[in-house]
């Protein structure tokens, strides 16, 4: 009866590899690993603390994973992390007793009016969002080069950083609570009609268009959700690692990696934001395997363009025609 | 000179043609005639070595031929002008011509020769209008045609296959091309000429064959025939079907939309009127409008001219969104691009709409989706299935649950049971008629005369984007093909 029970759950599980998401069990396996090479990684404050050099990057991917599975990219994430670490510095740099809120309120619109801009273009003018928050990328990215001259000034106050190097009662990061909630929030607006319609949307667009969604409207609320992300994200990287000019540099390819990573299909329409967060988390503790592994952190970058290139390439393989040459040797002598 | 004998071809075990003969003469304009999805498309492509026979013979000038390629139909004189152009717009006339066989100097393209032959082949066939340096994208339509032809005159073709040729043309340019078509006859060509417009066949053509589902129906001399006889050899089959009965007039009801002058850059003077209760036909061939009309009714492609309204207030919409507050609904002809969401599920497809659109009367509960899917009958292993791995007739039921789950007035089906399997077709049948009889006005666009005829109550028709008669509901096939053929010119004297 036991065994009965086993081979039925074992199936299960099976089938729902087979058709879900892979994601889960490569986090179980990384997480696994991690265990195994640092027997001290789950002590409480030291998980906690993983969680919360991942909490960036997991809010970066809800970002994206929106963009993408409607059928679109940012490729403008990191120069918005970076270009809202700078403003702020500088924005402390003119008013030292700003308020931490108002100004972590400030980079949320400015953020999304990053995504707004990206939005229009994409979708009033037609040209591909990937060029469009590419050129945004780069004008971010000299904008920031050009106003700090490469050296931002000013420093962030404590009160500000706190969120991204604080803790609640004294052991839950801030950052940690952050990422529940933006977490929460995505899974509950995935839920939502507008989710659900921006999914069909990426799915497809003639067919979401004729059923009287507003597609363009739907890909710019996207867009403008990604830069208010990216914002936040900004907040919490500012907070634990300083001012700097590069402070948001790679993230975009990494957000992109995490949500490919969790089965979300570039050109929109598949995929589930847990996924891609899982993604997130799982790519943030391969880096953290390497860097105790001894691996040096240069090879990151490397690593990532493997992880982008196998996820991608995995996805669209044709399984089932691989099966059926296995099954059937012949079948490759006939074409 | 050419002959083609015993030709049969299955799609996916769905028999297309059926032991099919043909055989042209030289110098004869051979007409090809028939409904769509008579097989007219599919003899071409096999001819032309795309699609290659299950069974049959071609045989050019005594020698037989079995094309397995495009080149070898050409290289045994087949040429096609298909009704999409397969010309480089960003090439010259000359460049385009000899595509794949430029002339050759010392490794190098000759163009000096190149455009030379080219002008004179030009001037062959009278064509003065274009040389040999300009660029494609830069002439019209019809001298793009002209091109084409000359292009396959470069490569000696003996068997010239036009499939529409003046579907984009406008009178006077088809007018030309007429004389054309004559005097490459005239200089000893086999022409096949595939046309839907009866006029034109019977101005050029010395024979006609006819071709209905998949079989010859019978060749014909033209001098000897006429089209009412041509017709009757298209549309001849029996109504064997069953269909739900038609509404009784006291059925018949309010106007729910009304047309009055409606038109944009496809259709012209649509007087129309929709009423609760009633199930409007509508009949043409392919390019006659009728998906342009339903499109505009909807808003996806707005009427620009004219007055329009819905349950009694003037609306013309812009986009579906108006649309479908106003009530309308539109199950579209191809429903895998343009009615799913194919990689959600069932239950998201359902919702679709009402997500988008908030109803009156609020969104569906969960309940009223399932109810709703139950009542299309819909046959899946659950609401989470995805859309993709439903069969054609399935996809359809969700359209529809998709469609009555925003509470339409106005249902518009655009070939509601193409590719739908003879069960769900029959489903969908009485599902359409039980959805009139609650009070909704519906429109149906149908390509299969049987259908239209048993689902209507009353069928217009439409030709050249002009509505060219009205028919009562037990209409005979050939009434409706007489009208739908009627062509431009029959078009032309009804709106003059």
């Amino acid at each position: 009866m036991t065994t009965a029970t086993v081979t039925h759950h074992g199936k299960r599980v099976v089938r729902a590899l087979g058709t879900g998401a892979p994601v889960y069990v490569l986090l179980a396996v990384l997480l696994a690993a991690l265990a195994f090479t640092d027997p001290g990684f789950y002590e409480p404050d030291r998980f906690l603390s993983f969680v919360k050099r991942a909490a960036p990057l997991v809010i970066l991917a809800a970002g994206q994973y929106l963009v993408i599975v409607c059928g679109e990219f940012d490729l403008s994430v990191g120069a918005i992390v970076t270009a809202g670490v700078v403003v702020a510095a500088e924005l402390y740099g003119s008013f030292p007793g700003a308020p931490w809120l108002l100004v972590t309120a400030l980079l949320l619109v400015a953020g999304g009016v990053a995504g707004l801009v990206s939005g229009l273009i994409t979708t009033a003018l037609r040209v591909p969002s990937f060029i469009t928050t590419l050129g945004m990328m780069l004008i971010l990215e000299g904008a920031v080069f050009f106003w700090t001259g490469g050296s931002p000034q000013g420093a962030l106050p404590t009160a500000f950083r706190q969120l991204g190097r604080g803790a609640a009662f004294g052991w839950l990061p801030w950052a940690v609570i952050v990422c529940l909630v933006v977490g929460a929030a995505a899974v509950l607006l995935m839920r939502s009609d507008f989710g659900r319609t921006l999914v069909a949307t990426g799915d497809s667009e003639r067919a979401a268009a004729l059923a009287g969604v507003r597609v363009a409207r739907a890909r710019i609320i996207a867009f403008v959700l990604s830069g208010a992300a990216a914002a936040i994200a900004a907040v919490l990287v500012g907070g634990f690692s300083g001012v700097s000019a590069q402070a948001g540099r790679g993230y975009e390819f990494e957000a992109i990696t995490a949500v490919v990573l969790g089965g979300v299909v570039l050109g929109g329409g598949r995929g589930s934001v847990v996924a891609a967060m899982a993604g997130a988390f799982s790519l943030q503790a391969l880096f953290t395997l390497l860097n105790l592994q001894g691996v040096s952190g240069a090879l990151e970058s490397t690593v990532q363009g493997c992880i982008v290139i196998a996820a991608v390439g995995l996805g669209a393989a044709d399984w089932s025609r691989l099966r059926r040459r296995r099954t059937n040797p012949s079948g490759g002598q006939a074409s | 000179m050419l002959t083609m004998q015993g030709v049969s071809k299955s799609f996916l075990g769905v028999r297309v043609l059926h032991d099919v003969e043909l055989d042209l003469e030289r110098g004869e304009v051979h007409a090809l005639v028939g409904e769509n999805g008579a097989g007219k498309s599919t003899l071409m492509k096999i001819l032309a070595g795309e699609h290659i026979p299950d069974t049959g013979t071609i045989t050019i000038d005594g020698t037989a031929h079995t094309f397995t390629h495009p080149a070898q139909a050409q290289t045994a004189g087949i040429g096609i002008i298909h009704q999409e152009f397969a010309l480089l717009p960003h090439r010259t006339v000359a460049e385009n011509v000899f595509l794949g066989r430029e002339p050759v100097r010392r490794g190098l393209v000759d163009r000096k020769a190149m455009e030379r032959r080219t002008g004179e082949l030009l001037a062959e066939i009278d064509e003065t209008g274009i040389t040999p340096r300009t660029l494609v994208r830069e002439l019209s339509v019809a001298r793009q045609q002209t091109v084409e032809i000359a292009k396959a005159l470069a490569s000696d073709v003996r068997v010239l296959v036009m499939d529409e040729p003046t579907a984009p043309l406008a009178d006077h340019e088809s007018e030309l091309l007429a004389a054309l078509v004559r005097r490459l006859a005239a200089r000893g060509l086999g022409i096949l000429y595939i046309s839907h417009r009866l006029p034109e066949v019977f101005d050029l053509s010395r024979r006609i064959t006819v071709l209905k589902d998949g079989r010859r129906v019978t060749t014909l001399r033209t001098a000897e025939t006429t089209a009412d006889e041509v017709v009757r050899g298209m549309v001849g089959r029996e109504l064997t079907a069953y269909y739900p009965p038609r509404a009784r007039p006291e059925e018949i009801g309010a106007e729910r939309l009304t047309v009055t002058g409606g038109g944009n850059a496809r259709i012209h003077d649509m007087n129309l009127t929709l009423r609760a209760g009633e199930v409007v036909g509508v009949a043409g061939l392919q390019g006659s409008g009728r998906t342009s009309l339903a499109r505009a009714l909807f808003g996806a492609a707005p009427f620009t001219t004219g007055r329009m309204t819905v349950g009694g207030t003037p609306l013309r919409p812009r986009r579906p969104r108006q649309a479908i507050r106003a009530g309308i609904a539109l199950v579209t002809e191809d429903r895998k691009t343009e009615g799913l969401a194919l990689h959600q599920s069932v239950r998201d497809n359902a919702l679709l709409v009402t997500r988008a659109v908030s109803p009156r009367g609020g969104p569906p509960t969960g309940r009223e989706i399932t109810a709703l899917l139950e009542r299309v009958r819909l046959q899946a292993r659950g609401e989470d299935q995805q859309a993709l791995y439903l069969s054609g007739g399935n996809q359809q039921k969700v359209v529809i649950a998709k469609w009555l789950a925003a509470r339409p007035q106005v249902l518009l089906f655009d070939e509601p049971t193409r590719g739908v399997d003879v069960g769900a077709k029959a489903a969908i049948h009485t599902l359409v008629r039980e959805l009139a009889r609650e009070g909704l006005a519906v429109l149906i666009i149908s390509s299969e005369l049987p259908e239209l005829i048993g689902m209507s109550d009353r069928i217009l028709v439409m030709s050249e984007g002009r509505l060219v008669g009205e028919l009562p509901a037990d209409a005979e096939e050939e009434s409706i093909m007489r009208l739908a053929t009627s062509g431009r010119r029959g078009g032309r004297e009804e709106a003059a």
